[in-house]
């Protein structure tokens, strides 16, 4: 009976969460038409989210399509020529490497870090000041961080699949003895803009499924420091998964659908 | 006294989990008064005021503003009453990404979009009004508890509001801190001619700053009147508390404070 009450309560919060990050997407929604005068805080999330993030995306971006330009290599070696490795490297890093990972490691910084700042500020009665002053917070910190986060994940996307597939193309000519100018006709073959541009629509609804966890968790914070570190691994766990879920949908949908 | 009604609390009742926390609640604050909500550590006061400026939603009962139930209206009206009100929050609530000049700022910037020099001059008129000119620079964790609890009412009155709530002010400061901060905010209201509720548990301070007391004990009013009729009063349950009130002051405290 106790594990049925448990996996009971599982349920009604997970579609407490689920309501609850709803009415926080709607009332920032709602908040855009008062943008101008929000245009400051955006720019400074912006700055925040991206250009602060920036390191640990360029890191993670080189070694991501390093590695698979090796993993290609090897896997493939009997099957197919060298001359489509680029092909394979490309395409894996701009839809899926690319787009994925830079959210899986922003889910991790940035989802954190706005759910422990607005978690902190709530256990602290920020936000109740905020709120008394007749400031809505959902217009001065969770719309400017969503609007961010939805600007500087296809960007920093960008970046990270330019430096995954430079990557790639580096160690491909150092390493496993191609050269730059095959690994570039690669890329060339059967090269669709849609690739490109389905893993940029995957990276806006992932930015914006990080802001809105690290959001919803900071707002719902209690009880101090401990409240204040289950919002941040809430926020955390929750970004991650929904990225991985919703990136199946997204793949369905653009590449399966839309683009077939 | 004998002006018109400007709150108008009516059958409060709030309930966290199984803890009952208020249990029908009915207040009344005069325009031009300073009401003290007097009464112990845990007894509900703190929930009250929430109550009154829309932060908590009660079990049951209403917050008459000017007439009008806060919890029927809309997120933009209620924003909209929330302007007559400034609180000063227990533990101040500065946000401490900001300077103190920020802070007292911010109402000004968000809800009437000043800037420059008129916010500049703004500032340091409310700066000097609580005794910390030329602070404007630091940032909340470089001053001390009693001045936070300064600049926060430097916030809270930064726009003339026309009802100043005062959660428990003085809690955490010694005792020549508090006695500055009561004499703040007898000046404070003498200055601004606004309607006030001081929430406290220091018998000193409700008899100094108050014209009007209400005892809370264990989430009911056991006493509503003027500070006079309160030490005149044969309540037990007031008895009670003033006879520990006493205890915890000194024979000089107690006199000053009119214990006698």
């Amino acid at each position: 009976m106790d594990f049925f009450a448990r996996i009971g309560q599982s349920a009604i919060n997970m579609f407490g969460v689920v309501g609850a990050s709803g009415i926080v997407f709607w009332r920032a929604l709602i908040s855009l038409r008062r943008l101008p005068r929000s245009t400051k805080l955006v720019v400074e999330q912006m700055q925040r989210i991206g250009i602060e993030s920036l390191p640990l995306v360029v890191v993670t971006s080189i070694f991501t399509g390093a590695v698979a330009s090796v993993q290609v290599s090897y896997q493939l070696k009997a099957y197919l020529p060298k001359a489509y490795l680029g092909t394979a490297i490309f395409k894996s890093v701009v839809i899926e490497l690319g787009p994925v990972l830079t959210a899986l490691v922003l889910g991790g910084r940035v989802g954190a870090s706005i759910a422990a700042e607005l978690g902190t500020m709530r256990v602290t009665e920020q936000i109740d000041a905020m709120e008394a002053m007749a400031i809505d917070p959902h217009r001065y910190l969770v719309m400017p961080r969503m609007l961010a986060a939805l600007i500087m994940l296809p960007i920093l996307t960008i970046i990270a699949d330019t430096l995954g597939v430079g990557g790639g193309y580096v160690v491909s000519n150092v390493a496993l003895d191609v050269s730059g100018k095959v690994f570039v006709d690669g890329m060339r073959t059967l090269f669709y803009a849609g690739d490109v541009l389905g893993g940029l629509v995957k990276a806006c609804v992932f930015g914006l499924i990080i802001a809105l966890m690290g959001c919803t968790a900071g707002l719902a914070a209690r009880g101090g420091a401990v409240g204040v570190g289950r919002a941040a691994t809430r926020a955390v766990v929750a970004s991650c998964v929904l990225i991985l879920v919703s990136d199946y949908v997204l793949t369905t949908l653009i590449y399966g659908i839309i683009f077939s | 006294m004998s002006g018109r009604t400007l709150i108008d609390v009516r059958d409060l009742w709030k309930s966290f989990g199984d803890n009952q926390v208020l249990k029908g609640i009915s207040l009344e604050l005069i325009e031009g008064e300073t009401l003290v909500v007097l009464g112990p550590s845990g007894c509900g006061k703190s929930v009250l005021l929430k109550h009154i400026i829309g932060l908590l939603v009660p079990d049951r009962g209403e917050v008459l503003f000017c007439g009008r139930n806060i919890f029927d209206m809309s997120v933009k009206e209620l924003g909209e009453a929330r302007q007559h009100f400034g609180m000063v929050f227990q533990g101040a609530a500065l946000f401490d990404s900001m300077t103190v000049g920020e802070n007292i700022g911010l109402p000004a910037v968000e809800r009437k979009g000043m800037r420059g020099q008129e916010l500049e001059t703004l500032i340091e008129d409310k700066l000097r009004l609580v005794g910390l000119e030329g602070l404007s620079g630091l940032r909340p964790s470089e001053i001390s508890g009693g001045m936070k609890k300064r600049v926060a009412l430097a916030r809270a009155i930064a726009l003339n509001p026309d009802i100043i709530l005062y959660d428990e002010p003085t809690t955490g400061l010694d005792p020549i801190m508090a006695e500055q901060i009561n004499e703040l905010i007898r000046d404070t209201q003498n200055k601004l001619s606004a309607t006030s509720i001081v929430v406290t548990h220091d018998l000193h301070s409700a008899c100094f700053i108050g014209d009007r007391v209400a005892l809370v004990e264990s989430g009911r009013i056991e006493f509503v009147g003027s500070t006079d009729e309160l030490m005149d009063t044969e309540d037990k349950a007031v008895r009670n508390f003033i006879a520990r009130g006493r205890a915890n002051l000194g024979p000089r405290e107690s006199d000053r404070a009119g214990l006698h």
